[in-house]
């Protein structure tokens, strides 16, 4: 299939593609150079930030291009981040379904707790060689801003992370591992008083001092060049888990499976691997209280091309394009929109994507608590509730990979607090 | 010849400056909006632009927000938009109206039903705030064929390398932003907005009117000793959050609402 056909199924109304993705080596070497992905992605942001979105291109094209700069990033993820981070079979998990393997790509034993670290270690490098002083991101379950109020308490950097309020509320631990490593929590009532609106605030403190600060986007959303970035960053996971396939199994996974809110962590695993037409790849959204419900945070699955943050993408709008509230059990997970690639490799039918509810995702949480000894992260835990199942279709000289994304000790409160205990 | 581009060279010809209020549509309602752009005309207005409310203005600071805010609890969406205009047309065929918000509702309907309403409502312009120059092509290759003005920001962050793009794709007027921020902040340094006001005059013939952070006469006054005209927004939106507060819709109240106009109508004619 040619790139164009690629780009013209699901075409926004009224839109015309301008640009298509693949200018380089093949159709996966995306995005082009305004940051297209098939007619997604790309810039769309206020006049006032566009200087500051350009000047990040060219610095991030140049040092991306530098050995030294990669030879740094990757000394800190094996000296501070602690990579790579184990292939582990979970051998009782796998055995409950009788069918394929499940390997957990443990980002969970990463410093902090999550992937999240990989991306903020990265553009911490480029804040430190642009020069700005101060640091401000978005943060939703929290995992976020504790990697990057743990960048800036490395480099002596100012830290301002902005929090939808509810957000605060259900992650307090987090909000409090934050200001002890001396960042600022800012909590955001505006909107629905979650990620989305943290985004629409860190945007407009972004623009009133884009002088003096470096804007850490948490996932692949936001406009060119931070979809490309961030994903470069965290496919750090999928190049590690596609060597360690090789080296343990003798060959590739069958299957990888991933949870997708903005989509990092899951975009890291599947990146490398795109190539590999025999790996089957799912995403796998939050369902809520089940698609059907219109009570979700599922874009992919239930909503339609549109711009959100800086970026073209599926997102969930209702007829006046006016944005909807989401719903999940997990706040990591908790957003309208979704990563411009996640949106393009969907269109051309390379990656599937499928939700989960809060109910199965919670199952599988305690699941793995009692088989494996390990917590997951409730956002994790949708990728693992969908490998679950899916592993039972398949055979068992088969195995799957499941980012396990992070660690649960940060959603504890919440599903306490679902069982009826206070802790 | 566009009725902006119309009524601008007219308001320049007669050595005056150009008065812009922005007002959110459905803000308090539908039908006070459209007496509230009436208003604006007898207070002065010789352009007003009216904003299409949406969920997520990240481009917007606290005022407009909440204006935007209480205008989708009125189930404000584009029809109703299109509805004030085409009402206000009723009765006035020359102030022109410039649409003014993001792009995600015209994704929705779809740009080529979005120029096609807005220009049959009687619209004259349209400025997205999220939409470069860059993104914009498909979307002004709908307008221009319906004599619909496209109007882009140049902020003190635009670097030489845009301007030029920015002034090829612009009409009706270009719409300087005189700070760093976001809408409602306060005006810093006036001696640099002059400056970049002059360098951009050396680029276009457009028309270049100042906006972001005119609260009062004197900050209008400052720049509209520099430029074209003023854009006053946030001070007025305030004022308009009143009528929601109050409950009060009569005419005194809303012509207490837009009193900030008249008065500066007054100091820029003086
Ligand atoms: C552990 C964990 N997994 C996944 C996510 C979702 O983000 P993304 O889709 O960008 O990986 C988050 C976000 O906070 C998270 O904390």
């Amino acid at each position: 299939m040619s790139a164009l056909e690629t780009v013209v199924p699901g075409a926004a109304p009224g839109t015309v593609p301008d640009t298509i993705a693949s200018t380089g080596q093949d159709q996966f070497s995306g995005p082009d150079v305004h940051g297209h992905f098939g007619q997604y992605g790309g810039v769309f942001v206020g006049e006032t930030l566009m200087a500051a979105v350009e000047e990040l291109d060219r610095v991030y094209r140049k040092l991306s291009k530098e050995p030294s700069f990669w030879q740094a990033f990757d000394h800190d993820m094996k000296h501070y981040v602690g990579r790579p981070s184990p292939l582990y079979y979970a051998e009782r998990l796998s055995k409950q379904f009788g069918g394929a393997k499940i390997v957990l790509k443990r980002e969970d034993l990463n410093h902090t707790g999550a992937h999240k670290i990989n991306n903020t270690i990265g553009q911490a490098l480029l804040a430190k060689y642009m020069g700005k002083p101060r640091i401000i991101a978005e943060t939703g379950a929290g995992q976020h801003g504790v990697a990057s109020a743990t960048v800036a308490a490395r480099l002596g950097l100012e830290c301002h992370v902005y929090m939808g309020a509810e957000d605060v509320q259900r992650q307090s631990a987090n909000v409090y591992r934050m200001k002890l490593m001396g960042a600022n929590v800012i909590p955001v009532t505006s909107g629905s008083r979650t990620l989305k609106d943290a985004l629409n605030e860190a945007l407009r403190d972004w623009a009133t001092n884009v002088d003096n600060t470096y804007y850490i986007i948490g996932t692949v959303a936001g406009p060119h060049p931070y979809p490309m970035l961030v994903r470069d960053f965290q496919a750090i996971i999928g190049r590690e888990a596609r060597a360690q396939s090789l080296q343990e199994y003798g060959r590739l996974p069958d299957a990888l499976v991933a949870c997708v809110g903005g989509g990092s962590n899951a975009i890291g695993l599947f990146h490398p691997f795109l190539r590999d037409s025999d790996v089957a790849i799912y995403g796998v959204e939050a369902g809520g209280d089940g698609v059907e419900t219109g009570r979700h945070a599922a874009p992919l699955s239930a909503g339609k091309p549109g711009v959100l943050h800086g970026n073209r993408t599926y997102v969930m709008s209702d007829a006046n394009g006016q944005i909807m509230e989401t719903h999940s059990v997990s706040a990591g997970l908790d957003y309208p929109g979704v990563g411009p690639e996640h949106a393009w490799l969907k269109d051309i039918g390379r990656a599937n994507y499928v939700s989960v509810t809060d109910t199965e995702a919670l199952d599988a949480f305690r699941m793995l608590c009692r088989l494996e000894g390990i917590i997951p992260a409730l956002e994790s835990a949708h990728g693992l509730a969908y490998a679950c199942k899916l592993a039972a279709t398949m055979r068992p000289d088969q195995f799957i990979v499941v980012n396990l994304s992070g660690r649960g000790d940060k959603d504890i409160h919440t599903v306490a607090k679902i069982d009826g205990i206070t802790v | 010849m566009s009725r902006l581009t119309a009524c601008i060279d007219a308001v320049k010809a007669a050595n005056r400056k150009v008065l812009i209020p922005y007002l959110v549509a459905g803000d308090p309602d539908a039908d006070t909006t459209v007496a509230l752009m009436h208003q604006l005309v007898s207070d002065g207005a010789d352009v007003i632009e009216l904003g299409m409310p949406f969920s997520d203005p990240s481009s917007d600071g606290a005022i407009i927000q909440l204006g935007a805010e209480r205008a989708l609890r009125q189930g404000t969406g584009l029809h109703t938009v299109f509805g004030i205009v085409s009402s206000f047309r009723k009765t006035n065929h020359t102030t022109p109206i410039v649409l003014m918000g993001y792009l995600n509702p015209l994704e929705a309907i779809g740009y080529d039903s979005f120029v096609t309403q807005a220009a049959d409502a009687g619209a004259d312009g349209i400025l997205i705030v999220d939409l470069p120059v860059s993104e914009a092509q498909s979307l002004l290759a709908l307008t221009r064929p319906r004599n619909l003005d496209m109007i882009f920001l140049v902020a003190p962050t635009t670097t030489e390398s845009r301007l030029d793009a920015i002034c090829e794709n612009s009409s009706g007027y270009i719409y300087y932003v005189s700070l760093k921020g976001v809408t409602g902040a306060a005006i810093i340094d006036t001696g640099e907005i002059s400056e970049r006001v002059s360098a951009l005059r050396q680029r276009t013939m457009l028309p270049i009117v100042v906006g972001f952070g005119i609260k009062d006469t004197a900050s209008a006054n400052a720049m509209a000793a520099i430029s074209d005209g003023v854009i006053v927004g946030s001070a007025l939106v305030q004022k308009i959050g009143e009528l929601t507060d109050s409950g009060k819709r009569d005419g005194a109240a809303i012509a207490g609402s837009t009193a900030l106009i008249k008065q500066i109508r007054q100091s820029l004619d003086a």
